[in-house]
């Protein structure tokens, strides 16, 4: 099953104004993994993974999604294997239904009818969200929302789901939610967050991204407990690896 | 900034009336689209005085709002904001255009005023109209009825994103007002002034948001066409409504039905 895999090598981005946003970044990620990408702000997250669905051209570097170099010619394709959410789901939802939106990227694929019907249904369903379909999303509460941009991405059953900040602007009871609902899939996933702690429950291997570099890439746990690694990069343990702030144990 | 709020609710119900499932929604969008452009013709080209004749064109809205199930409240509130606008057209009619048309007993009515209440009347139906025709259609699919009767593929795609690009436009100018507004402590802040770096602000933020949004559709395969979930084709039922309603219009058009009426009652005609 090459299709799943994601491979990125020397990737190097400068944006006209002449920022340096990646400066040669190079991994591999292959079918299933869960692989965290973390990074104080401005490292490089955001410009990552703008790349991996042909998003920003390359500076310079190479990206292949699964059987394919990222080029003019391949982007449908690789649009279509590489399903990404975004941080913020009010620039992911924007048509006036919930209906209409989880429909709009089956329909772009070419599916009618019953297919379409189905296609929504069942990504609502995965995400908890049937219940919703007929509403508009601006009346949607942020937990569903996020539900939501994921069944639209869902809905094209994608390969590679690439979900930037998942948790971000959830209560905690929408959070666990999620994270439940991200650590059923058997999709190759690819989050990039500030949220350690859910890297740590979700996340087996961890890429950790300095000034548009690889600074560290293995597994988390390794990682985390690397302190003076995540001082130099501007992170911290998960609190769920701190001690205990009232009993110190 | 209740009204900006307000406006993009408004636009929204619109939309989501759009998705009922009445007879008149399940309608193919082109005959909708044709019978509209059909029923603004033969409004807009009656002569400036023919006030009279006019009237009997609201039996288009009446009908259709009821057969769709549209809330006439809603619709009417959005008429009476085009108005103010349309008066402003008509507003010096009477004082141009003195000549009596009309008496009255011992009131005389000139033709100015004449002219200038025909210019609101047909306002109010042709933007009723518009506003049925997206109320039991939604903008898409008269976008892509557009599309099949023939409108270049570039100006369709451009219209709907006008359309999408409004509601972004609006919902970031609601928020940027509700942020000067909540410090300039109910002055008018730092007046004329500040408005030339928010207008700008207001410019770049909704671009860099569109982009965001762009960003989304072409990530889920947006190629250039939107495709309406809602497949249907121009079948007998159209080619009636179609075919009806032309036929009501150039009635409306060539006969005063009005007046027609008016000689029945009183007698006129026998």
């Amino acid at each position: 099953m090459s299709h799943h895999i994601v491979e990125v090598k020397d990737l190097r981005h400068v944006y006209s104004d002449g920022t340096e946003a990646l400066r040669g970044v190079s991994f591999r990620i292959t079918h299933g993994e869960s692989v965290a990408i973390i990074g104080a702000n401005g490292a490089g997250k955001s410009t990552l993974l703008l790349h991996l669905n042909g998003y920003l051209a390359t500076s310079q570097g190479a990206i292949r999604i699964g059987d394919f170099p990222l080029n003019k010619a391949t982007l449908p394709e690789i649009r279509r294997t590489v399903g990404m959410v975004f941080q913020d789901p009010d620039d992911q939802l924007f048509m006036p239904t919930v209906f209409d939106d989880v429909a709009f990227g089956p329909l772009n694929l070419g599916l009618v009818g019953d297919e379409v019907e189905e296609r929504v249904q069942g990504a609502l369903a995965r995400v908890g969200a049937g219940h919703l379909r007929d509403k508009p999303p601006y009346r949607l509460s942020g937990g569903e929302k996020k539900r939501v941009a994921i069944a639209t991405v869902l809905a094209m059953s994608p390969d590679i789901l690439v979900m930037d900040e998942p948790t971000s602007g959830l209560d905690p009871f929408a959070r666990r939610q999620l994270m439940a609902l991200l650590r059923d899939f058997h999709h190759t996933r690819i989050f990039t967050s500030h949220d350690l702690d859910m890297v740590l429950e979700l996340c087996e291997r961890t890429i950790v991204l300095h000034e548009g570099e690889v600074r560290a890439d293995g597994p988390t746990l390794e990682i985390f407990r690397n302190e003076a690694l995540l001082a130099a990069c501007r992170l911290e343990k998960p609190f769920a690896m701190q001690g205990c702030p009232v009993c110190g144990g | 900034m209740e009204s900006i709020a307000g406006a993009v609710n408004d636009f929204r119900q619109l939309d989501l009336l759009a998705t009922g499932n009445t007879g008149m929604h399940r309608l193919d969008a082109r005959a909708k689209v044709l019978v509209t452009l059909i029923f603004i013709l033969a409004v807009v080209s009656l002569g400036k005085y023919e006030l009279a004749a006019l009237f009997p064109f609201f039996l288009y809205p009446a009908v259709i709002m009821a057969l769709g199930n549209l809330p006439i409240r809603h619709i009417a509130r959005k008429v009476v904001v085009v108005l103010p606008f349309a008066l402003m057209v008509g507003l010096f009619n009477p004082l141009f255009d003195q000549t009596v048309l009309i008496r009255l007993g011992p009131l005389g009515i000139s033709g100015g005023w004449l002219s200038c209440a025909s210019i609101l009347v047909r306002s109010a139906l042709t933007v009723g109209a518009a506003l049925i025709l997206v109320g039991i259609t939604g903008f898409p699919a008269i976008c892509q009825a557009l599309d099949q009767l023939g409108m270049p593929r570039i100006f369709t795609v451009q219209l709907l994103f006008l359309y999408r690009y409004l509601f972004v436009l609006t919902e970031v100018g609601g928020r940027t007002a509700r942020a000067r507004e909540l410090r300039a402590f109910g002055n008018k802040g730092l007046g004329l002034r500040s408005y030339g770096s928010l207008l700008s602000n207001l410019l770049l933020r909704t671009w860099l948001r569109a982009e965001r949004i762009h960003l989304a559709m072409l990530a889920r395969g947006f190629t250039g066409e939107f495709h309406p979930h809602r497949i249907t084709r121009f079948g007998s039922r159209e080619f009636l409504f179609l075919a009806g309603w032309a036929g009501v219009f150039l009635l409306f058009r060539l006969v005063n039905v009005s007046q027609l009426l008016g000689a029945i009652v009183t007698g006129g005609i026998g």
